[in-house]
C-alpha cells in the first residue's frame, strides 16, 4: 500500500474518482467507518470546489504520523480565482453559486485539521486531516 | 446515457440509488423523476439510499429540489435506508433535509407517505 | 550503501543449518512455558529466515528502508503482532531477532578468518543490520499494543453501555457515568447502528445515571437525536433529573422538539403509546 498519491480533478466524474480515492486511503489508514464516511464527504465537497470554482485541479493525497497516531491528509489545489473574503466563504449557507453553502464551512466540521489558503488570483487550497 | 431506474408501485415512484453517482446523473434523475411524477399523477416518491456510503450537500440538495418539485406537483417525498455514518455526518456537514420525511425502510415508507398525504392509496 | 562480503554470503547460506539451529536454542527458553510451542517457534524461525536471507544476497544492509526488505519486515510486523496477543514482552520478542547475532558472528568470524580487516568491517555491518531488525521489532511491538489496549478500551465501553430492546420496535440505551466526548460517540454510533439492525423506531435514551450533562455532551446527544430522525426513527431521552433540566434551560439549550421524561418507565409508556400499544392488565 502506498502512502501518498495524487489524481487530477477537472471533471465530475474525477469528483466520483477522488471519492473512491480518498475511501480506499482511508479505510487503508484504519480510520473507523464514521470517521471514513466523514473524510470522504468533506474530499468530495472539496473536490467539487475545485471543479466548479476553480476550474479544475488536483487532489493530493498523504499518509501522516503524529507520534504514534496515523492520519489521512488530503489537499485539495486549483489555480481558479482565489476567494475573495476567506469569513464568508466559511459561513454556512453563503455560497457564490447555486450550492447549499455547506462544502467549506461542513468539511471543517467533518475533519480534525482545516487549512485554507486563498486569495484572488492566487488559487486555492484546502488541506484536511483526519486521524485514525 | 446511464440513468437511475424509477420504479411505479401504485401511485408511488420508488427509486433505488446504488451507484456512485455523478453529478449530471443526479440531475437526470431529477428531471427524470418531474416528468413521472407529472406522467403517472404519483402521489408520492420514495428514494431509497442504503447503498449510499456518502451523501454530500450535492445530493443533499438534489433530495431537497426532488421533494420540492414533487410538492407542487402534490406529491410527498421520503428518502428511506440512511445508513447511520450518513446520518451521523449529514448533521455534523450541517445538512437539513426540510420538507423530507425518512423512514428506516421502504416498507415503513410507503406507510408514512400513506398517512401523510390524503388520498394517497 | 553497503553490502555485504560474498564470502560471508557464501558461508552464511552454506552453513544455514547450524546457524539455525543455533539460533534455536539461543532463545528456546522462551518455549518452555508454553506460549509458544516448539512447532510455532521453529516455523517462525523457517519463515524469517527465507525472507531475510533472500534480502541478504541483493539488499543494501545499512538501512531496512528498500523493498528487498519488505517481506522481512513484514514478517517481522507479523511475528510482534503475535506476541503482543500472546502476552510476550517487548524484550522477550526483540530476543527473537537479537540470538540471531552470535550464529551470524560466527559465520563471519569462520568466513573471514584469514582476512581480519575485512571480518570486523563485516562484523559492524551484520550488528548494524541485526540492530535495526531488533529496534523495528520493538517499535512494531510498542505500536501494536497500544492498538490492542485502545480496541480493548472500546469494548469495554461498548459492554458498560449495552443497547437493550424493551420492546418490539423499541430501544433503550442506558448511559452510566460521566460521558466525556469519545465514549459518547462511540456508544451513539452503536445504537444507530442497532436502530437499523433491529427496525426499530424508537429509542429511549435514559441519561438517569448520568451526574452532569455539559454542553459538548448536550450537544452530542442533540446531534444523535437528529441523526436518529434522519435515519427515519425517532429518540425519547428519558431520565432528565431537575439538575438537568435547569442546566439546558441555563445553556439555553434548544431541544428541538425532542421528547424528555422524567423517567425510563414514563418514556417506555409513551413509546408503547406511539407504537400503538396498549398494556392491559389480566382480569
Amino acid at each position: 500500500m502506498s502512502s501518498a498519491g495524487e489524481l487530477p480533478i477537472r471533471t465530475e466524474q474525477d469528483v466520483v474518482l477522488a471519492r473512491q480515492a480518498a475511501r480506499q486511503a482511508a479505510v487503508a489508514c484504519g480510520l473507523r467507518l464514521v470517521d471514513q464516511t466523514k473524510l470522504v464527504t468533506a474530499a468530495s465537497e472539496l473536490a467539487r470546489n475545485a471543479v466548479v470554482y476553480g476550474g479544475g485541479g488536483a487532489m493530493h493525497w498523504r499518509v501522516v504520523e503524529d507520534g504514534m497516531r496515523r492520519g489521512l491528509r488530503l489537499e485539495f489545489v486549483d489555480q481558479g480565482p482565489g476567494i475573495a473574503d476567506i469569513e464568508q466563504a466559511l459561513t454556512d449557507g453563503w455560497t457564490s453559486g447555486a450550492g447549499m453553502g455547506l462544502g467549506l464551512s461542513g468539511s471543517r466540521r467533518l475533519v480534525d485539521a482545516f487549512e485554507l489558503d486563498s486569495a484572488p488570483g492566487r488559487g486555492t487550497r484546502v488541506a484536511i486531516t483526519k486521524w485514525a | 446515457m446511464e440513468r437511475i431506474p424509477i420504479l411505479q408501485m401504485g401511485d408511488v415512484l420508488l427509486v433505488t440509488i446504488q451507484v456512485d453517482m455523478h453529478d449530471q446523473l443526479a440531475l437526470t434523475l431529477q428531471d427524470d423523476l418531474a416528468e413521472r411524477i407529472r406522467a403517472t399523477s404519483a402521489r408520492g416518491v420514495l428514494i431509497e439510499i442504503s447503498a449510499l456510503d456518502i451523501v454530500d450537500s450535492f445530493i443533499g440538495r438534489m433530495i431537497a429540489t426532488i421533494s420540492a418539485l414533487a410538492a407542487v406537483m402534490d406529491a410527498r417525498t421520503g428518502v428511506v435506508g440512511m445508513q447511520p455514518a450518513v446520518a451521523i455526518t449529514l448533521v455534523e456537514l450541517g445538512l437539513n433535509l426540510t420538507g423530507v420525511s425518512t423512514a428506516l425502510d421502504v416498507e415503513r415508507g410507503m406507510r408514512l407517505l400513506r398517512q401523510a398525504g390524503a388520498g394517497v392509496e | 550503501m553497503a553490502a555485504l562480503d560474498p564470502r560471508t554470503l557464501t558461508l552464511i547460506q552454506s552453513r544455514q543449518d547450524a546457524i539455525l539451529d543455533a539460533w534455536a536454542a539461543g532463545f528456546a527458553r522462551a518455549a518452555q512455558d508454553g506460549r509458544a510451542s516448539p512447532l510455532e517457534l521453529d516455523a517462525q524461525v523457517r519463515g524469517f529466515w527465507q525472507a531475510f536471507a533472500a534480502a541478504l544476497g541483493r539488499a543494501d544492509v545499512s538501512s531496512l528502508q528498500g523493498a528487498e526488505w519488505d517481506d522481512t519486515r513484514h514478517f517481522l510486523e507479523d511475528l510482534s503482532r503475535d506476541r503482543v496477543l500472546k502476552g510476550f514482552s517487548a524484550a522477550e520478542t526483540a530476543t527473537f531477532v537479537f540470538s540471531l547475532k552470535r550464529p551470524l558472528f560466527d559465520a563471519v568470524e569462520q568466513g573471514l578468518a584469514a582476512d581480519p580487516q575485512a571480518m570486523a568491517a563485516q562484523l559492524r555491518v551484520v550488528s548494524d543490520l541485526l540492530d535495526q531488525l531488533g529496534l523495528h521489532t520493538v517499535k512494531v511491538f510498542q505500536k501494536n499494543r497500544e492498538d490492542v489496549i485502545k480496541r480493548q478500551q472500546e469494548e469495554m465501553l461498548e459492554l458498560s453501555t449495552p443497547v437493550v430492546k424493551l420492546w418490539e420496535g423499541v430501544l433503550a440505551l442506558p448511559m452510566i457515568g460521566t460521558l466525556d466526548s469519545q465514549r459518547t460517540q462511540v456508544v451513539m454510533e452503536s445504537l444507530l447502528q442497532r436502530i437499523v439492525e433491529t427496525g426499530s423506531e424508537i429509542a429511549i435514551i435514559d441519561i438517569t445515571g448520568v451526574p452532569t450533562v455539559d454542553t459538548l455532551v448536550a450537544q452530542h446527544l442533540l446531534k444523535t437525536v437528529t441523526a436518529i430522525r434522519l435515519m427515519g426513527a425517532d429518540a425519547i431521552i428519558s431520565g432528565v433529573r431537575p439538575q438537568i433540566a435547569q442546566t439546558i434551560v441555563h445553556l439555553g439549550l434548544d431541544l428541538q422538539g425532542i421528547v424528555t421524561k422524567a423517567n425510563l418507565a414514563d418514556a417506555l409508556a409513551l413509546a408503547l403509546k406511539r407504537t400503538g400499544v396498549t398494556v392491559a392488565k389480566a382480569a
